[in-house]
């Protein structure tokens, strides 16, 4: 058996594999849960209740879609230019460490320049973080999945540090969290009454923004250039390292607003479980989104929903929530297939 | 010519497609005993393709190959050299860190009784050299050997596997004409000792002077098999080519002033292959300068600093009378400098980009097709297609990704992007490799009219027929050293052969 290039894929063979993958994804999870006890054929729907079945269960999956959708567009940028930004989860902390240590007091300022200058510093010092995996690269070398990986377990060490030290809330009875933001520096709601910020408009909005980099800006052109083939690249005059560059101080930005619109918009305070993972599951938005900045905001919903669906369902169904893992690394790894067999076909010899 | 008619390797309806290409069709031929024949096609006619079937490295969608009356079982190189089939591939298959005994002996035999299989294959090894004129050391170690010795080598190492019929691909390309001869030698000796050999070439003079049959494939059919004795060039030449055969007309030349100089211009070694050194060279306008050389002698490095690939540690490049301050890709695009890279896959082109994306790459950045960081697809899709016209590029549309092109339409595409910049000065490197006679003459067509127009064409390539054909002067590099300048006409292939082997000297008209 091989595989044979497909020079030109109908649309059947773009469309039908990925939805064969979801497909699959569904029926391998609705068997897991009748192993687990439940009855397999209300899983399904027992998981889409939960995710948008009412109005509660749809914000709380918009909600929880706001920084993957954050953290998807970091990996998604990086990825297309081919540096593999692994180090998402850091530079969500770098942001949201931002947006806590200016926005408990230190500037008392009125909500709006207050909340674009958290914005702004948290992009920063994201795009700062990532700029030293990315100038070991261009500069040595380095391999950018090694040194952006082991950021992670440093950065969040180095936050845990500051939790229990200096940044530890006197009021917060001993647990390691940090003091809340003033209520200046929080994102207000979209509507009265509805439990959802101003972040997810902002990520909406990073995503369309991301998009027209892509497509129209000479910055978008060089970062598919290089991430196609580095070598006509450099070739035909595009400053490839400066693009890494660029592309990192990109990414970084991104995921650390993840951070900052955590912060702002749901938790107020720094806590270290901020993030069960948004850096991580990010890469797994990116890639359902085949590195789509508008596919991200779709693939985001997908991957929110079926935590947020899971929840719900292992309490209806006392199922264990960690169906909602399995299902999501199924979905990313039937994904991976598909998008294989979408380009290639099996030959047999 | 053979005296005993014995079919040794009949091949029957051989044919292979890869997806809509069909790159043997039906092929049908055999070789008798002590007889070499030429395989003979352009580039692209599907001549290695045929080899790789017969030495079981493709498998053929359909015919069969015999070896002494036996059918080979399909796609098994094992079996093939088993019947006596040996192979010396156009890029060797050496081990560089071995010594050329044990190249030789690789993979033969059992490994017990290590040290008298040592002595005994020593024994061998001398033998074979002697019988057949390969000189060779054999505890050398690969790494160390000329591109002519190595190919010794393999020739050697087939032999030793007692192969009655050897297959060479390509085996002059990377070798001077008198490594050439020397070749031609040891295969007369060969035949003399009931070899029969397949002699792949697309040179009609080589073809000429050692096969007694040529079989001419063209876009992988087989057009006719001829004896050399009652053959010419010529006609083999249009049965290889088909009616398309119209070379373009050369023209005198007018030069005028320098546009570019190197002067003492030196760089590092990269790996084997060696760095310029200390190169001196002027490009003139209206001139075309071809740089003649066996792979890997320099022309790489060469290219880099034409192109603005790499910058010389030492000496300078000076354009229009004053050096460079700085010297990048974007550098080299905007003073006006066309290239035409060696490699339109990998360097010269975006495998996964449209035509547009590809047609812009040089000069996306800049005016007209962007302003202030943001491009204008319109201009850029209207450029694209206006190459696609000018340049006759055969293709579904603009918005095409150009890995689907073929190797011709693809460097008419860079052709078009770079001559409509109407450069000043252009870097051809290699720029036909590969390509079908039709794309051949059309590339060479457009730098001589870039030529007539007043631009300044360093033309590089291992082909030394082409180089003579379109160069007004010509260097010879050779292990990063370059010769003087020959006028056209000045030398004979032969001289130019002994300056690329490094052994040209100075030759003062009196």
């Amino acid at each position: 058996m091989r595989l044979e290039p497909i020079t030109n894929p109908s649309s059947a063979r773009r469309i039908f594999p990925p939805a064969l993958a979801i497909g699959t994804t569904v029926v391998i999870a609705s068997l897991l849960a009748m192993i687990a006890g439940a009855n397999p054929f209300s899983v399904l729907g027992l998981i889409l209740n939960g995710a948008f079945g009412s109005k509660f269960a749809l914000l709380e999956t918009l909600n929880r879609a706001t920084p993957l959708i954050f953290t998807g567009l970091a990996a998604a940028v990086a990825f297309r230019a081919k540096f593999w930004n692994i180090g998402a989860e850091a530079q969500l902390y770098a942001g949201a460490l931002m947006t806590v240590l200016l926005g408990t007091g230190l500037l008392p300022w009125p909500s709006f320049p207050l909340l674009v200058t958290l914005a702004i510093a948290a992009v920063l010092a994201g795009a700062v973080l990532l700029l030293v995996p990315a100038l070991l690269k261009t500069r040595f070398g380095v391999d950018e999945v090694v040194t952006t990986l082991l950021m992670n377990f440093i950065f969040l060490l180095f936050i845990s540090m500051l939790l229990e030290g200096p940044l530890k809330d006197p009021m917060g009875m001993g647990w390691p969290k940090s003091a809340r933001v003033i209520s200046e520096a929080r994102l207000p709601r979209i509507l009265d009454g509805l439990r959802l910020h101003w972040g997810f408009i902002l990520a909406l909005v990073s995503a369309v923004a991301i998009w027209v980099i892509q497509t129209r800006s000479t910055l978008g052109y060089e970062m598919r250039a290089v991430g196609l083939n580095r070598e006509a690249a450099a070739f035909a005059g595009i400053p490839v390292n400066r693009v890494l560059v660029k592309t990192a101080l990109l990414s970084g930005g991104l995921a650390a607003l993840a951070g900052f619109s955590e912060v702002a918009g749901l938790k107020a305070s720094l806590t270290l479980d901020l993030s069960p993972g948004f850096g991580y599951t990010g890469i797994i938005v990116a890639m359902l989104a085949l590195l789509n900045p508008l596919g991200v905001i779709v693939a985001a919903l997908f991957v929110a929903g079926v935590f947020v669906g899971a929840d719900s369902m292992s309490r209806a169904a006392e199922v264990p929530t960690y169906l909602a893992d399995i299902m999501l690394a199924m979905a990313l790894l039937l994904m991976v297939l598909a998008i294989l067999l979408t380009r290639f076909r099996v030959v047999r010899d | 010519m053979a005296s005993d008619k014995a079919s040794v390797l009949r091949l029957n309806n051989i044919t292979k497609r890869f997806g809509t290409l069909v790159a043997n069709d039906a092929i049908s031929f055999s070789l008798n005993r002590g007889e070499v024949i030429a395989l003979l096609g352009e580039n692209g006619a599907g001549k290695t393709t045929l080899m790789n079937i017969l030495f079981g490295q493709y498998t053929a969608d359909e015919g069969t190959v015999e070896v002494f009356g036996k059918t080979l079982p399909p796609g098994n190189s094992r079996a093939a050299l088993e019947a006596g089939v040996g192979m010396v591939h156009q890029h060797f298959t050496l081990a560089d860190n071995l010594t050329v005994q044990e190249n030789i002996t690789l993979g033969t035999g059992s490994l017990t009784s290590f040290s008298l299989r040592r002595s005994n294959a020593r024994a061998r090894i001398e033998a074979l050299s002697e019988q057949f004129h390969l000189k060779v050391a054999p505890d050398a170690r690969v790494g160390s050997l000329s591109v002519g010795e190595r190919q010794r080598v393999e020739i050697l190492k087939a032999l030793y596997r007692d192969v009655k019929i050897l297959i060479l691909d390509e085996p002059t390309a990377v070798l001077t004409p008198q490594e050439a001869e020397d070749l031609f030698a040891t295969l007369r000796q060969a035949i003399a000792n009931g070899l029969s050999v397949i002699f792949i070439s697309h040179k009609l003079h080589e073809v000429m002077a050692i096969a007694q049959r040529v079989v001419v494939l063209r876009h992988g059919k087989l057009v006719g098999g001829v004896d050399t004795d009652t053959s010419t060039k010529e006609k083999l030449a249009a049965m290889m080519m088909g009616a398309e055969a119209e070379p373009p007309e050369v023209s005198t030349a007018h030069a005028g002033e320098a546009l570019m100089t190197l002067e003492t211009v030196s760089t590092p070694d990269i790996g084997s292959a060696p760095g310029l050194k200390s190169v001196s060279m002027s490009l003139r306008a209206g001139q075309i300068i071809g740089l003649a050389g066996v792979s890997g002698n320099g022309q790489a490095a060469l290219a880099d600093i034409v192109g603005g690939m790499r910058a010389p540690t030492n000496g300078k490049i000076v354009l229009n009378g004053s050096p460079v301050p700085s010297w990048t890709p974007r550098d080299a695009v905007n003073a006006g400098i066309a290239r035409i890279p060696e490699d339109r896959h990998k360097t010269g082109t975006i495998a996964d980009f449209d035509l547009t994306e590809n047609a812009i790459l040089e000069r996306y950045a800049s005016d007209p097709f962007s302003t202030k960081g943001w491009l204008d697809w319109t201009r850029a899709r209207r450029f694209a297609n206006e190459i696609i016209d000018k340049y006759d590029v055969r293709c579904p549309g603009a918005d095409t990704p150009i890995r689907l092109l073929s190797g011709g339409n693809m460097q008419k595409l860079i052709l078009g992007r770079v001559l409509e910049a109407d450069p000043q000065i252009i870097l051809a490197n290699q720029p036909v490799r590969g390509l079908d006679i039709g794309a051949v003459h059309y590339v060479h067509g457009q730098l001589l009219e870039a030529r007539d127009r007043g631009a300044a064409v360093l033309l590089i390539s291992e082909d030394l027929d082409e180089i003579m054909a379109l160069s007004d002067y010509i260097h010879v590099i050779a292990d990063g050293r370059l010769s003087p300048a020959f006028e056209r006409g000045q030398m004979t292939p032969a001289e130019l052969g002994l300056w690329m082997s490094g052994k040209g000297e100075v030759r003062h008209a009196s």
